[in-house]
């Protein structure tokens, strides 16, 4: 059955690729490949957007008394005499959270790759449904102009952080922003909409599309990866979508959902914000585990280590995601007996992330480790989103939350896990699979440089804030002078602020490496990181249906360094072993 | 297929249009226009033949309320400016038998005005509001302005007009607003600062005044011809009153408070409607 | 700047100041082994001329060990946080005779009604100060937080107390203090455009200059 599909799909579309015009190919294209470099360039321009907006933050942070430079360039609504002003630094909080989360590291992460991967990976034509596909991505443009726009209106940019948190979300008249909010949730119905339509393609492809040969167990963990965390989006997003447009109606139409005196409950939004809000980390998070997987048992010339526990702990995080809401909200006046029950969830979905981290350490054990640059970043996954997972603690246990719970220890926590983590796995990601998408290699010394440069500044930026947090400086403050315990973190503040400029001036040599590689890169050879998985076993790029010819799968995925082999130090999945069937390559 | 990427490439157009539409609207706050200040500025061109001068008194019988003490001791800085017994609220002015912060407008009889212009100032100095009540003719620009190193909010709550909640965390920021519509009266406060607050009655003409410290009041340039005029007060309500005014002559209104009017109901950003005769009229009345 | 917790000056703080040094130094082994073992495998397994890498899909062995381990330390960290959580924030477990105060957070101030002399809410002594927090050492003081428009949270890091106060809601809260001196409560949950300015001020009294500072305000109601 899955196989017909497949073969039915890849004659349409190998039939068709000789008609098609200029605009059906490179704009309004349902080849998945083409729409994840569409999506590649989408989500590096919002990358960019977020993180000129936490520029701003840092510099409003680190010199309150000082004017802005080029601060006159802004509208008076937003800088007045050179100051940024308070209610536009909340928009300048709310919108970078939103537009990283929403705009470029849940799209660059699934739209990108999943895109992009999944049917190569699993040797499919296509994806199930590419006209849906298309659309996912699409539908993402009057998203990001809506969210962007929204600056510019009165009242400026949606200003009740990222969270929403109702009555401040809800009522225009405690806020000054009226139609800001209502085009952040606007944009964020459209992009629950299009992560649907994404969700249901993944889910389907996998299903459905995989080769010959390719069993559950032989899916490379990127596309298991991939898989349940469109699972988790399909269940997550409509639970946003629907708390979204009920905020919506608080807003417009008079409704009191989430606001008291109509007898509704602001932790009501909480709570429907968090049950979508949790499992949207793991959707942040386990892409970018699949990614780390993938590059590090190719960088370390070794099968993953654990390969099943692996697959087992990402169905078990998936789960277990799903009931850890409420540690969120541990300090939000919810009855205190819900504390124990959503301690002990939230200290239980930490071991599953601990497996993977010592399953990674297994992988390099004994390896034989080639350290590239998407290599650096896959071990710089590891090491900071090991640091990630250890903040978490701290949260997870419910006495030391009450005094942490919304300082900057908890900044530092999510960055960790969001930039240490997703981020870095996202620039393993662009390295690594660069020459597949674009036939040519990014420059090897830049791309290590950027590495480093990431590195150092990364912690120097968010380390930093761990110690903020035990001091107690609060979250989302626009000035933190006044603060009797803040005395004295002026120069911390200004360490982090000019590590910040830093951090995001070396993104701008990556952009030069990303564009300047475009053009000037070496050419790619088909599989230039001697790779096992199927994408690696077609042409660089790979042509419109990507197989001439459907591969079929004889093992697992990461066939690597196995001793009957004697010629390579790898056997492609599609590669018939003339030794006894590796251990494991059910 | 072609169908098919019309209609993607419409729909695409229409979201597009949708956010360009959201991005357009008019920015709340467009800068400058000259600090005249003053309750009514000239009139562009006023015939001095035509017009004339309604001035007079809101006086005030019986014995004012008790001011009660302002606890500024969270902001020494401005706690500083005030000696003697400190700071008092601001509700009833009341001295020499004239009720100041009385706003005064001719509210019938009106036909036609001319253009706002210049602008009126409300400054926030020593954690107050300077004027505590001011008028506005709609469409007028109101320069608010910070002189109090610290930070306060402007926080406008009309009916009718769109509202404003913006901030001044220092000194010397300004921002200039305005509402489109009349709308007797648009309170404001400020949220930092509880005991802030100040009413902007805006009015479709320059036909207004608020009365001084010792009750007086005068509004110039009234075209000639009989009109109702209102006087409004935080506490002790609205009254209204006929006056004629002549060409080149000073028409005499006065209004009579008391302090047993106390509790009266306030009207506070009634919807005004315009009659047939182009007269404001109390939607109640 | 000290990479410290503030003094802590409340009972129920000492244990969360406990808990946060236990998770601290485990969290710390923690931390030595992956990083420490990252370089390690680095420098020792870096690619070199000839070396071949160990052909190994896993090993059962360990998976249990290196699952059982977190099980176990994060149970007996899940039942001891819970159950200390329990003490702190069960409001069925607070002390009867502690001193009740009502805290009503609004944009962007700190209303504080006072028990008055009687030591009881709701009674006719009852007055509300804005912004100022005054309360006397070594007592057991309930704060039942309340707010007017949108969620706040109040924040005194040295006592260690934070809870949000919710519109609709009324929040019990407890805590002490063991040492007279001078704190502020802040806003910890961003409220509005005045957030980071939404303070006040706390006064720990010994319990005559509390009695005292309660008679001062008595005269000036």
């Amino acid at each position: 059955m899955a196989t017909m599909i497949a073969e039915a799909t890849g004659q349409a579309i190998l039939t068709e690729e000789h008609k098609q015009s200029f605009l059906r190919k490179y704009i309004f294209s349902t080849d998945h490949k083409v729409i994840a470099i569409q999506f590649l360039f989408l989500t590096l321009f919002f990358l960019m957007i977020g993180g000129f907006l936490a520029m701003m933050m840092r510099y409003q942070i680190a010199w309150p008394d000082q004017p802005i430079p080029l601060g006159g360039i802004f509208p008076e609504s937003m800088v007045a005499s050179g100051y940024i002003l308070p209610e536009f630094y909340n928009s300048l909080v709310t919108m970078h959270g939103s537009i990283m989360v929403f705009l470029a590291i849940m799209p660059m992460l699934v739209g990108v790759y999943a895109n992009y991967l999944i049917p190569l990976q699993l040797g499919a034509h296509d994806m199930a449904f590419p006209r849906l596909n298309m659309y996912s991505f699409w539908i993402m443009i009057p998203a990001g102009i809506l969210t962007l726009s929204s600056f510019f209106v009165i009242g400026g940019a949606a200003g009740a952080g990222w969270t929403l948190y109702a009555p401040l979300s809800a009522r225009p008249d405690l806020t000054g922003v009226a139609l800001g909010q209502q085009m952040w949730l606007a944009s964020v119905v459209l992009i629950g909409l299009s992560s649907i339509f994404g969700s249901l393609n993944y889910i389907t492809t996998v299903i459905n599309m995989r080769a010959p040969g390719m069993t559950w167990f032989r899916m490379p963990l990127t596309v298991w990866a991939l898989f349940i965390t469109a699972i988790l989006g399909l269940l997550a997003m409509p639970v946003l979508s629907a708390a979204g447009i009920m905020l919506l109606f608080d807003q417009t139409i008079g409704t009191s959902f989430f606001l008291p005196e109509g007898g509704g409950q602001p932790l009501l939004w909480q709570h429907l914000f968090w049950f979508f809000g949790h499992p949207e980390v793991y959707i942040l998070i386990l892409p970018a585990m699949g990614f780390t997987s993938e590059i590090l048992a190719v960088g370390s010339r070794k099968p993953i280590f654990g390969y099943k526990a692996m697959v087992w702990a990402i169905i078990s995080i998936a789960f277990l995601g799903f009931i850890v809401w409420g540690h969120h909200m541990f300090q939000s006046g919810m009855n205190p007996a819900l504390g124990l029950t959503f301690t002990i969830s939230t200290l239980f979905i930490a071991v599953p992330s601990a497996i993977k981290t010592f399953n990674w350490m297994g992988t390099m054990w004994r390896g034989n480790l080639k350290l590239h640059t998407p290599m650096l970043f896959a071990i710089g996954f590891v090491a900071m989103f090991a640091i990630g997972g250890l903040s978490g603690i701290f949260m997870a246990s419910t006495p030391v939350d009450i005094y942490i719970h919304d300082t900057y220890f908890i900044v530092a926590h999510i960055h960790y896990v969001l930039f240490g983590g997703s981020l870095f796995a996202l620039f393993g990601a662009i390295y690594f699979w660069y020459p597949k998408m674009f036939g040519r290699m990014m420059n090897e010394t830049l791309g290590k440089i950027h590495f480093w440069l990431t590195l150092i500044f990364f912690n120097l930026v968010f380390f930093p804030m761990h110690g903020l947090g035990m001091v107690g400086m609060m979250r989302r403050i626009y000035d933190a002078s006044g603060y009797r315990h803040l005395e004295g973190i002026a120069d911390t503040n200004a360490l982090i602020t000019w590590s910040a400029f830093a951090l995001y001036a070396s993104g701008f040599l990556f952009a030069f490496n990303f564009f300047w590689s475009l053009w000037r890169g070496k050419k790619a050879a088909d599989n230039p990181w001697d790779a096992t998985t199927l994408e690696w076993q077609t042409p660089s790029p790979p042509k419109h249906g990507n197989w001439a010819e459907v591969p079929v799968v004889y093992h697992g995925p990461h066939e690597y360094s196995h001793p009957g082999v004697t010629d390579k130090d790898w056997l492609a999945q599609n590669e018939r072993p003339d030794v006894p069937s590796p251990a494991g390559g059910h | 297929m072609r169908l098919d990427l019309r209609n993607s490439s419409a729909a695409m157009f229409v979201a597009l249009g949708i956010a360009a539409c959201g991005g357009g609207g008019d920015a709340g706050s467009s800068g400058g226009g000259d600090t005249g200040g003053g309750a009514a500025p000239p009139a562009a061109t006023i015939d001095p033949a035509t017009v004339g001068t309604i001035s007079g008194m809101i006086n005030f019988a019986g014995d004012a309320p008790a001011m009660r003490a302002v606890d500024m001791s969270g902001e020494p800085d401005c706690a500083a400016a005030y000696t003697g017994g400190g700071p008092m609220t601001q509700s009833v002015l009341a001295s020499g038998g004239g009720l100041a912060n009385v706003f005064v407008y001719l509210s019938g009889g009106v036909s036609g005005a001319p253009a706002a212009s210049g602008a009126v100032t409300l400054n926030q100095e020593n954690c107050r509001y300077a004027p505590h009540v001011l008028g506005a003719q709609a469409g007028q620009d109101i320069q608010i302005t910070n002189s109090d190193n610290l930070l306060h909010n402007i926080n406008a709550s009309p009916t009718t007009n769109r509202g404003f909640n913006i901030s001044q965390p220092r000194a010397g920021i300004t921002s200039t607003q305005k509402f489109a519509s009349a709308e007797v009266m648009v309170p404001v406060r400020c949220d930092v600062h509880g005991w802030m607050g100040a009413y902007i009655g805006v009015v479709d003409h320059p036909y207004f005044a608020v009365s001084g410290a010792n009750g007086s009041f005068r509004i110039a340039n009234v075209p000639a011809g009989t009109y109702t005029a209102t006087a409004w007060h935080e506490e002790y309500g609205e009254m209204t009153g006929s006056v004629t005014v002549t060409a080149g002559g000073s028409a005499d209104l006065s209004f009579d408070y008391s302090a047993s009017m106390a509790g009266a109901d306030v009207p506070l950003g009634e919807p005004l409607v315009v009659g047939h005769d182009g007269a404001h009229t109390h939607a109640g009345q | 700047m000290d990479w410290a917790l503030p003094p802590n000056y409340s009972t129920h703080g000492v244990v969360i100041d406990q808990l946060f040094w236990i998770i601290f130094w485990l969290t710390a082994a923690a931390f030595v082994l992956v990083e420490g073992g990252l370089l390690w495998f680095i420098f020792k397994y870096r690619s070199r001329e000839g070396q071949k890498a160990h052909y190994t899909h896993g090993s059962n062995k360990l998976e249990v060990i290196w699952t059982a381990i977190p099980v176990l330390v994060f149970a007996v960290l899940g039942a001891y946080s819970g159950t200390k959580w329990a003490e702190i924030k069960n409001a069925s477990g607070f002390p009867p005779d502690a001193l009740q105060f009502q805290v009503v957070g609004k944009q962007f101030e700190w209303n504080i009604t006072y028990p008055g002399i009687d030591r009881q809410l709701g009674t006719a002594d009852d007055f509300t100060v804005l912004n100022q927090f005054h309360f006397p050492v070594n007592e057991d003081i309930v704060v039942n937080l309340e707010s007017e428009d949108v969620i706040h949270s109040f924040f005194i890091p040295e006592l260690r107390v934070k809870s949000d106060a919710v519109p609709g809601m009324v929040i019990p809260v407890w805590f002490d203090s063991r040492q007279a001196g001078e704190f502020q409560i802040a806003c910890a949950e961003l409220c509005g455009l005045g957030h980071y300015r939404m303070r006040a001020s706390v006064t720990v009294h010994e319990t005559a200059d509390y009695e005292a500072w309660l008679a001062s305000q008595a005269t000036a109601q």
